[in-house]
């Protein structure tokens, strides 16, 4: 697996949103709600990363329920491992840049 | 009785953004999308200020309408390769595409698009000029135009890719 990749913003929130299964606009409220308001994702950036991450295979459509027509989402053993494989270079970013402007005074 | 009113305009592809902006100003002042035709629109009387107007170019796709229609996004209607949808302001921002990325994939089909039916007109433009009713001109003429139109695309997208360099 390619240890390499950095997510962008909207990838990451949707992953992280969806380690409970959620439809597209329970995506778009957790994702306000866990950044205090400030990423809102749009509906058409949200579909087209909803594709696309399905078809890595990061992210799985969970059988629709019969009275429902909203899609379910869910992430898959992959998608989780990217998550934590972010997680690792976040912390990394964010140790290197507090240690420096630490420094710095 | 519901008063409405049918307005006939030409936008350019690459004047998309231009387009939007002036359906938000009917919006504001009075006068709502209520459906599209080709280079028609049609308007009906609503409180200023109800609804925020966006549009965007995509393929047939019901799965995607009925998604933007779980967001609580309106369907319009459709005028060639490009759907319309309003949402009421009271139930917040309403915007198609929130980053740099899926604003340059946007950029890239409307491009695709252009560029695939402007090689069409270059090849039966040739093709024309040399029959004796040389009618082939119409079809240069009108590639001619599509990659105008294809250059001004790709710069609105060379400037988001500029940004998209640094920053996301």
């Amino acid at each position: 697996m390619n240890e390499h990749i950095s997510l962008t913003e909207s990838t990451y929130y949707i992953l992280l949103s969806l380690v409970t299964p959620q439809h597209g606009y329970g995506i778009m409220q957790k994702t306000r709600q866990l950044s205090c308001d400030r990423v809102r994702l749009a509906a058409g950036t949200l579909y087209g990363a909803l594709n696309a991450l399905c078809e890595k295979g990061w992210i799985v459509p969970l059988p629709a329920a019969e009275e429902s027509r909203k899609k379910e989402y869910r992430l898959t053993d992959k998608g989780m491992t990217i998550l934590k494989n972010e997680l690792k270079r976040l912390r990394q970013l964010l140790e290197n840049g507090e240690a420096i402007i630490r420094e710095e005074g | 009785m519901i008063e409405r009113k049918t307005v006939r305009k030409l936008f350019w592809v690459w004047e998309f953004e231009k387009e939007e902006r002036w359906l938000n100003l009917m919006a504001q002042s009075g006068w709502l999308l209520e459906k599209v035709g080709l280079c028609t629109y049609h308007f009906v009387a609503c409180t200023p200020g109800e609804y925020t107007i966006r549009l965007e170019m995509h393929n047939h796709d019901d799965a995607y309408i009925g998604f933007m229609q779980e967001t609580g996004a309106e369907y319009i209607g459709r005028m060639v390769q490009w759907i319309f949808f309003r949402k009421k302001t009271v139930d917040g921002e309403f915007d198609i595409f929130s980053d740099i990325d899926s604003k340059i994939n946007h950029l890239d089909k409307i491009g695709k698009m252009l560029g695939g039916i402007g090689g069409v007109n270059l090849l039966l433009g040739l093709v024309n000029s040399m029959t004796p009713a040389h009618t082939g001109w119409i079809n240069l003429l009108c590639a001619t135009l599509l990659m105008y139109a294809l250059g001004r695309i790709h710069g609105k997208k060379e400037a988001l890719e500029e940004k998209r360099l640094l920053t996301e």
